[in-house]
């Protein structure tokens, strides 16, 4: 068990590009940290720095009280979990589990009773004698983690490890990662890109973008105040709506007296689709902002409905949640209202929060 | 597959003519006529002949000059294929590691593949002829008594390395596709699993590998076998007193050089069942390729 720390990571590559600006993080001892961002903002590069898989051009990785930057990877104490699983394809379950305590020359008697553990903890047991050709997707995935289990290392880390199962395996291997992690209380970092998985596994979510942390925070934290547009459109789906603020307010919307007074004409409005509902005749609330829209589209979950409508003169289009099956047809003039209280307000210009 | 149907029932043996055609005057007549040829003697004037059944082949097989050949085409054949294969291996973990100009280099070590046998053989009889070749000077000069045109194992030697050098390139077009397909992400996962870079090596990479190893080693031994002549014949012409002299060689020799037909014929029928037994092989194996995924 350890804390992991990071301060001021970067990386450069050859060519002066810069993957990772300037990263400064810690993840408390036992703690889950899920890193989230889209394809190329370098959470990938970020988790194979702390491995020791990428050099570090500067900054430092500290892990427990060392710092790792020029220790190998096997050095490091850390265990990883790859996309793709990477199992030895030509050694058996049993011998995949091994290798990592057999190079450290751990005694036979301490490995079998680790491995014994660890399937019985992944229930591999009755898998141990075949090799990962024989495997499939899922159990692939068990071994993989098992490998990681058995070393008992100061943390773990993953890298995208569900994204190569189908959605419900995806599912139920998100919560047994969550439940394992949860019981051995070892530190974990996890990158991946889906914001689900990031929701739900995460004490600390930390959003990455371009190479930069842009938010990080509980999950819930990270939701309710996204500190930035950029943070605000990657959390949540189908994502906030965003009203760009003109001089002259925003078309079709009706906002009550002196709400926008109070803001700067350089400003992005947000509201998240679950805040708004669907106005059928009722007066206006004073606290609640109305948007007249044209139907443009309805999108039916199951449990509730995406309705979404575009504001006139060519603005911005939104989303209603509507709680059940919406019989909206796409064309008809709707009403939307939405209360002023879970209005974001962000710097057009900068991207952040006001 | 869909079975083509041609309108013409003459007008698909036509199109398969030519092919069975050139194989049957380069290929099957030629074997045919040394199948033929390996029951008969000639007289001492090569004016008649007349047939004498199995007697070539007791007599070959009983000859201890063949005997020899054979085991010199053990060991120049296990040599050369090991050498080869080692040497390229070695080149192309190598090279895997070079970052800049990894293209330059591969391209430089594949040129030898393009060097003619008899060339690459003549090339190193230039460099190590004990008379004027620079590196038999060299060797002499540091007090190795080099010559191979009286020592048969410095002789073997220089033929092994010669032949060996030809394959490498080879060899090491091969090595480089394999190791390529050797997921990155297995070997940091090794590296994570504490392995060293040597033990990596050996623990993941080489056992990966092992479909190309062995494919190379059934390649590079029918290599040494029968496409080693113009090396042999440029470097050693067998010699000195037959320690260089291969099966493929001792056929050549009894037959165009001693005029032997008969014994000469009787060996390359011997010859043909030892491609015919490594061609098995090799399709066996071709068929039943390991997979790893």
């Amino acid at each position: 068990m350890a804390k992991i720390e990071l301060k001021d990571v970067r990386k450069v590559y050859a060519g002066n590009v810069e993957a990772v600006k300037g990263v400064s993080l810690s993840v408390e001892d036992g703690a889950f940290v899920v890193l989230v961002g889209p394809s190329g903002c370098g959470k990938s590069t970020l988790l194979r720095m702390v491995a020791g898989l990428e050099s570090i051009s500067s900054g430092t990785v500290q892990i427990g009280d060392r710092v790792v930057n020029d220790l190998e990877p096997a050095e490091r104490d850390i265990a990883m979990v790859f996309q793709n699983y990477a199992l030895y394809p030509h050694m058996t379950v049993r011998k995949n589990l091994e290798y990592g305590l057999k190079n450290r020359k751990m005694a036979p008697a301490e490995i079998a009773r680790r491995v014994d553990e660890a399937a019985k903890m992944l229930e591999i047991g009755a898998l141990l004698d075949r090799r990962p050709g024989q495997l499939s997707g899922g159990q692939r995935q068990r071994v993989a983690m098992g490998r990681a289990l058995v070393r008992e290392p100061a943390a773990f880390l993953f890298d995208e490890p569900l994204s190569n199962l189908d959605a419900k395996l995806r599912v139920q291997m998100r919560a047994e990662i969550r439940r394992l992690q949860r019981r051995l209380r070892t530190t974990s970092l996890y990158v991946t890109h889906d914001q689900l998985e990031a929701m739900t596994l995460a004490d600390t979510l930390v959003v990455l973008n371009a190479g930069r942390i842009e938010q990080a925070g509980s999950p819930m934290e990270v939701y309710e105040r996204p500190a930035s547009l950029f943070v605000a459109t990657f959390i949540g789906s189908p994502a906030m709506n965003l009203l760009p603020l003109g001089e002259q307010g925003i078309p079709g919307l009706t906002a009550p007296e002196g709400l926008f007074s109070r803001t700067r004409p350089a400003e992005t409005l947000g509201i998240r689709p679950e805040h708004m509902r669907v106005v059928d005749g009722e007066a206006p609330r004073p606290e609640e902002m109305r948007f007249d829209l044209t139907v443009s589209g309805v999108e039916v979950v199951g449990a509730e409905s995406f309705v979404y409508g575009t504001l006139p003169k060519g603005g911005s289009e939104i989303a209603v949640r509507v709680p059940g099956y919406s019989h909206a047809e796409p064309g008809t003039p709707l009403t939307a209202a939405a209360d002023t209280s879970y209005l974001h307000r962000f710097d057009r210009e900068t991207g952040r929060r006001i | 597959m869909q079975k083509a149907v041609f309108p013409n029932k003459l007008l698909p043996y036509l199109l398969l003519a030519p092919q069975v055609a050139i194989t049957l005057v380069f290929f099957y007549w030629p074997a045919s006529q040394a199948l033929y040829q390996s029951m008969l003697k000639e007289d001492p004037f090569g004016l008649k002949s007349k047939f004498v059944g199995l007697q070539n082949f007791a007599q070959v097989l009983g000859n201890p000059d063949y005997l020899n050949s054979v085991r010199v085409t053990v060991v120049f054949s296990v040599s050369t294929a090991v050498l080869a294969m080692a040497l390229a291996l070695f080149l192309a973990t190598a090279a895997e590691k070079v970052v800049r100009g990894k293209g330059f280099y591969r391209t430089m070590l594949i040129w030898p593949y393009a060097v003619a046998p008899a060339v690459a053989g003549l090339l190193w009889l230039f460099m190590f002829n004990p008379s004027m070749g620079t590196f038999a000077y060299l060797l002499r000069d540091a007090g190795y008594r080099w010559n191979p045109l009286l020592d048969g194992d410095q002789a073997m030697l220089l033929v092994v390395v010669a032949a060996a050098w030809k394959q490498i390139s080879y060899n090491f077009l091969f090595f480089v596709a394999a190791l390529q397909s050797v997921p990155r992400s297995l070997i940091e996962a090794a590296a994570i699993d504490g392995a060293s870079s040597t033990k990596r090596f050996w623990t993941i990479v080489f056992p990966l590998i092992a479909p190309t190893t062995f494919f190379l080693l059934v390649v590079n031994t029918v290599y040494a076998f029968f496409d080693t002549f113009g090396i042999i014949d440029a470097v050693t012409g067998g010699g000195p007193a037959q320690a260089t002299q291969t099966l493929v060689y001792k056929v050549y020799n009894d037959g165009f050089v001693n005029l032997d037909l008969g014994g000469s014929a009787a060996q390359s029928v011997i010859l043909m069942a030892i491609v015919i037994a490594l061609t098995a092989i090799q399709f066996r194996y071709v068929e039943k390729r390991v997979h790893y995924a």
